[in-house]
């Protein structure tokens, strides 16, 4: 029988001395990556308080008829926001009424009938769509866009549609109708890779017992592989209006900038963003400034609600998977 | 066949035909954009363009040199504050993100993801230019980070996550401690996908403009001074585009096709990046 020195009872065990130097890093990788994380809601919330901090005194003088006071006088120091929450609504339904058709079907061109070699190149190049710059967008918008829809769109369409108030008045270049096309060309590579994710995710079965039926291509996926992604596609939509709503340069260089409610798509107009963009740094009195951060707050809540809803609706189609995130 | 059956299947090709036309449709407004960019950028660029500051008007010639710069060192600094940042919150979701701040950052993170980017420009002024009392590189580049830190998050986690399970058991039988399986195995195999992040994260701030106009603000001169207002190639279109003259636009041209051009070998490095991976996976 040995007898254990004392010495070597008392010294602490070296297992558990690896295991100390081991929690300690351990520890101190999660410290670092949590502290890291923990940066983002903080900044969620210096934002939002700059923001109503900011706002406060427009708030305070105005109150709720901000929203739907149309005046905009920056000499007598009186706000309403009504024409720019307007045109930004109504810029963000032009994009989606052009966008949606295109992207969806976009969308179910790659996923459904398009052969294999094909379907890369053309969801590349349309994803790509997404990499250009908005300043670049606003810049062909002007000498592209516009000269093009002067010259081959506009007189058409008011030939054919220009006893309706939509059509109605000179068209200047840029209007309504040049923002909102714009903005379609810019959402339509998010809708489509969304929807494109959300069809995918689609399973072969629905297809399968479609054709069992007797069903053409086209029925299977207009009745079997459309309605079971719809929740998932119209979460892809409300994500690009989210993305229409906040949209800032090209808008600002092609909508005409002018505080007015017209329903004709001819005329200039306004949006929230292209307001701050322009006015900002005009501001010169306390109250002009702070009238425009209640417009940026009310940006920032209306694309919050609409990108949360948006976000609800594709979780639910694909539980779990990281369906759209790619695209975001 | 039934009268019935043919229309069915007129239907049905008639749509084939339709939502092939919208796909080229997609298509041909990608190849006009770029294309009216190349003819005309190319067209305009000449090489004082990129050694030569802005000129008077009334002169032509001149460049856009301290905009190139500019945008270089604004976009870097953004990139050595966003990094760091998006990476390890986008470690953090992926290793310890099932708890309730796990659900918070995400939730958050994706809020912000959502977050116009005029929105973010006008908090970076109340939060730096307005206490600063002038605008800066620096604003601009805090401004841009903050736009590129919850994108990159959440790409972050998305690849971590992809690294499969039995590679981290494997590291962690034969003894390795959590927190260097984590860095040293998965992290490094994801390190492609997080690389490809970045990439792409980059190249996005690269093209902003809403962001830098109350914070960068735009300078005539050459400048590398942090701290004093400085020109961005973006900042640099939007000014010319949306001036009246001729020379102003010319330059705008060229100014894009650069812009566009860094912003796409920011792209084809970030599939380039995710390519190796898969090389190396198969």
């Amino acid at each position: 029988m040995t007898v254990l020195p004392l010495e070597r009872l008392a010294a602490p065990d070296p297992r558990r001395q690896v295991l100390r130097g081991v929690n300690a890093g351990e520890r101190a990788y999660r410290g670092i990556l949590t502290v890291l994380a923990v940066l983002l809601p903080l900044l969620l919330v210096a934002l939002v308080s700059e923001l109503v901090a900011s706002a406060w005194p427009a708030i305070r003088r105005f109150g709720l008829p901000f929203l739907w006071t149309s005046v905009w006088d920056p000499v007598a120091g009186v706000f309403g926001a009504a024409p720019m929450i307007f045109g930004t609504l109504a810029s963000s339904l032009i994009a989606l009424l052009l966008a949606v058709p295109l992207a969806l079907g976009v969308a179910i061109f790659l996923t459904e009938f398009a052969p294999a070699w094909l379907r890369q190149p053309v969801a590349f190049l349309v994803e790509l769509l997404a990499a250009i710059p908005s300043v670049v967008y606003g810049l062909w918008g002007i000498f592209v866009l516009i000269p093009f829809l002067r010259a081959y769109v506009v007189p058409p369409l008011r030939a054919a549609l220009g006893w309706t108030p939509f059509f109605d008045g000179v068209f200047y270049g840029n209007s309504l109708l040049a923002g909102g096309m714009i903005l379609a060309i810019m959402i339509v590579p998010y809708i489509a890779a969304v929807s494109r994710e959300v069809l995918l995710a689609v399973p072969p079965s629905q297809r399968e017992a479609a054709f069992g039926m007797g069903a053409t291509r086209w029925e299977a996926v207009w009745t079997a592989v459309v309605p079971y992604g719809r929740a998932g596609l119209i979460g892809a939509v409300i994500l690009g209006l989210g993305r229409a709503l906040g949209e800032t340069m090209a808008v600002t260089m092609l909508i005409g900038n002018r505080h007015d409610i017209g329903l004709s798509v001819l005329q200039p107009a306004y949006t929230m963003a292209a307001a701050i963009a322009n006015e900002f740094s005009e501001a010169t009195t306390d109250l002009y400034l702070s009238a425009l951060f209640e417009v940026g707050l009310v940006l920032f809540v209306i694309t919050v609600v609409v990108n949360a809803a948006a976000r609800l609706l594709i979780w639910r189609v694909a539980r779990g998977t990281a369906v759209g995130s790619r695209a975001l | 066949m039934s009268a019935r059956r043919v229309r069915r299947r007129l239907v049905s090709a008639l749509m084939t035909g339709v939502v092939g036309a919208l796909s080229l449709l997609a298509v041909l407004a990608l190849v006009l954009i770029l294309g009216h960019l190349a003819v005309k950028g190319a067209t305009s660029l000449d090489w004082s363009f990129f050694t030569r500051n802005p000129v008077p008007v009334g002169e032509s010639g001149g460049g856009v040199a301290n905009a190139i710069v500019g945008t270089a060192i604004i976009v870097g600094l953004a990139s050595l504050i966003g990094l760091p940042v998006g990476i390890g919150a986008g470690l953090y979701l992926a290793e310890f993100g099932s708890g309730r701040l796990g659900w918070i950052v995400r939730f958050v993170a994706d809020v912000l993801n959502g977050t116009p980017s005029i929105v973010v420009g006008i908090f970076a002024w109340t939060w730096l230019v307005k206490p600063m009392g002038h605008f800066s590189a620096l604003a601009g580049s805090v401004a841009l980070a903050v736009l590129m830190v919850p994108m990159l998050a959440r790409t972050t986690e998305e690849m971590v996550r992809l690294v499969p399970h039995s590679l981290r058991e494997a590291a962690l039988a034969l003894g390795y401690p959590r927190w260097r399986t984590s860095l040293r195995i998965v992290a490094r195999t994801a390190l492609a996908g997080i690389v490809t992040g970045c990439l792409v994260g980059v190249a996005r701030i690269a093209g902003e403009t809403a962001p830098l106009l109350f914070t960068a603000l735009g300078n005539l001169n050459f400048t590398t001074d942090l701290m004093q207002p400085m020109q961005a190639l973006s900042l640099q279109i939007y000014q010319y585009a949306t001036g009246p003259f001729e020379e102003w636009h010319r330059l705008a041209w060229a100014a894009a096709i650069v812009l566009m051009g860094l912003v796409l070998l920011l792209g084809v490095a970030a599939r380039w990046a995710i390519r190796q991976r898969h090389g190396a996976a198969r």
